[in-house]
């Protein structure tokens, strides 16, 4: 498994590629934890970018539970974007996507969890770049 | 060990089918039978057959019992819940010409759903008859003696013909009973249970109900694997969704569909029971939880097909 992260204003928003599963959760949970302290302190948001991820066990769904459970007590939001269809179907079967926030995609997610994100977003994914004249 | 039959699936407290629902099953039924006409019992009964499960039968009913059909002489059972009363009468009807019968109790814990049956079991009353209960808990006896005293119910546990006599199982200590190897595991959920794992003659059974699954200890994990690992049958507490075993229903005792499903592949079993029936759940409910679970075992497939079943008051599974 394989994750990035960047950072977009209050938001970090953190691709994950591969699998989820009994042996690669754990590097999950510890690339977010920091995360959590640090985003959640200023009220902001994570989104897990999830286009890469092909499947997800029981123990990367806890994560993700843990995870949102924090981030809501810390009033910050917690989002996941853009599953896969096998990884969508997972998510129903285990009512996940009835306890945590699903999005279509990112910019979905985004423009859900904070507005500065999304335009940080935007301005980035633009073909001409962010440090291009208005 | 030849057959497992299901007397009582249901979890936490009996559920009975109400006339409501009975009347929603008759009206499908004509519905689908709109049109047509049937020229013997024999093809009303086939298409009873093609109807969905739930349209033509219910999941049930009563609280934990399963029987293991042996091949020997004695009977052999899991939990004593409602379902003992039905069992019991069924073993009555088979006793052979009045010949006294053994039987040999396996109990998971000693919750009410699970001991609930024995007041009512009928072969218990029966001079002559044998009733041996194995369990891993201390209080086994006492527990089975204390829901017969006032005020509880009327009919003291010393009205018992029977010979009643109670076995502990040591945990992780393979034990012979009628001819079948007989484990107890510890499992985790309030008070303790334990699981079971049965093997004779080439072929494991394991009874794991009432148990939760703390998905972030690796070792928990691999202790199940191991207890789980090439079962011919798993018979699997799944009364709640993951997301509800690991947040609202957390430390409730537990377990889900999924992770029975993903315990079971990653211990190559072949088939998955999912039992310990959640109480609010009607047939069709049920039903798309078996269609759910079923799905999941196929898009997360990576070795042999695992075979999924939704335990029902009467089912019949032939390892």
């Amino acid at each position: 498994m394989q994750i990035a992260t960047r950072q977009l204003a209050d938001t970090a928003l953190v691709g994950v590629v591969g699998r989820v599963d009994h042996r690669s959760a754990g590097q999950l949970e510890q690339a977010l934890a920091p995360m959590m302290a640090r985003v959640g302190s200023v009220r902001g948001a994570i989104v897990l970018d999830f286009s890469g991820v092909e499947y997800i066990s029981s123990v990367g769904l806890r994560v993700l539970m843990v995870a949102g459970k924090q981030m809501r007590s810390q009033a910050a939001s917690f989002a996941i974007a853009g599953l896969q269809p096998v990884v969508a179907e997972i998510f129903a079967i285990s009512r996940f996507d009835r306890v945590l926030a699903v999005h279509a995609d990112v910019p979905s997610a985004l423009a859900q969890c904070s507005a500065s994100a999304l335009a940080a977003w935007q301005a980035a994914e633009s073909p001409a770049g962010p440090s291009s004249p208005p | 060990m030849k057959q497992v039959r299901f007397w009582g699936t249901r979890g936490s407290l009996p559920v009975a089918l109400t006339a409501a629902g009975v009347r929603r099953k008759v009206v499908a039924a004509l519905r689908g039978a709109s049109g047509r006409s049937f020229a013997s019992d024999a093809e009303i009964g086939h298409y009873v057959d093609s109807l969905a499960f739930p349209a033509a039968a219910t999941y049930g009913g009563h609280t934990s019992c399963v029987e293991i059909e042996t091949g020997g002489p004695d009977f052999m059972l899991c939990d004593l819940g409602s379902g003992a009363r039905p069992f019991g009468l069924s073993a009555m009807a088979r006793r052979a010409g009045g010949a006294p019968q053994t039987f040999h109790v396996f109990m998971s814990h000693l919750h009410w759903d699970h001991i609930m049956g024995l007041p009512f079991f009928v072969p218990a009353f029966i001079p002559g008859n044998r009733v041996v209960i194995y369990g891993s808990h201390l209080e086994l006896e006492a527990a089975l003696r204390r829901q017969q005293e006032k005020p509880s119910f009327p009919v003291d546990f010393s009205i018992f013909g029977a010979t009643m006599e109670f076995v502990h199982l040591e945990p992780g200590q393979p034990r012979d009973v009628a001819g079948v190897s007989v484990t107890t595991m510890l499992q985790r959920h309030g008070g303790d249970s334990y699981g079971y794992r049965f093997e004779s003659r080439g072929r494991a059974l394991v009874y794991s109900t009432d148990s939760e699954h703390p998905l972030a200890h690796a070792e928990h994990t691999d202790r199940f694997v191991e207890f789980f690992r090439d079962a011919d049958l798993v018979i699997f507490d799944a009364m709640y969704s993951l997301a509800d075993s690991i947040s609202v229903k957390a430390d409730w005792g537990h377990s889900s569909n999924v992770v029975g499903v993903e315990l079971c592949q990653m211990a190559g079993a072949r088939h998955l029971c999912l039992f310990h029936h959640e109480p609010v759940f009607d047939d069709d409910a049920i039903e798309a939880l078996l269609a759910e679970t079923r799905r999941l075992e196929e898009i997360t497939r990576v070795d042999a097909p695992l075979r999924i079943s939704a335990a029902y008051d009467g089912l019949e599974i032939t390892l």
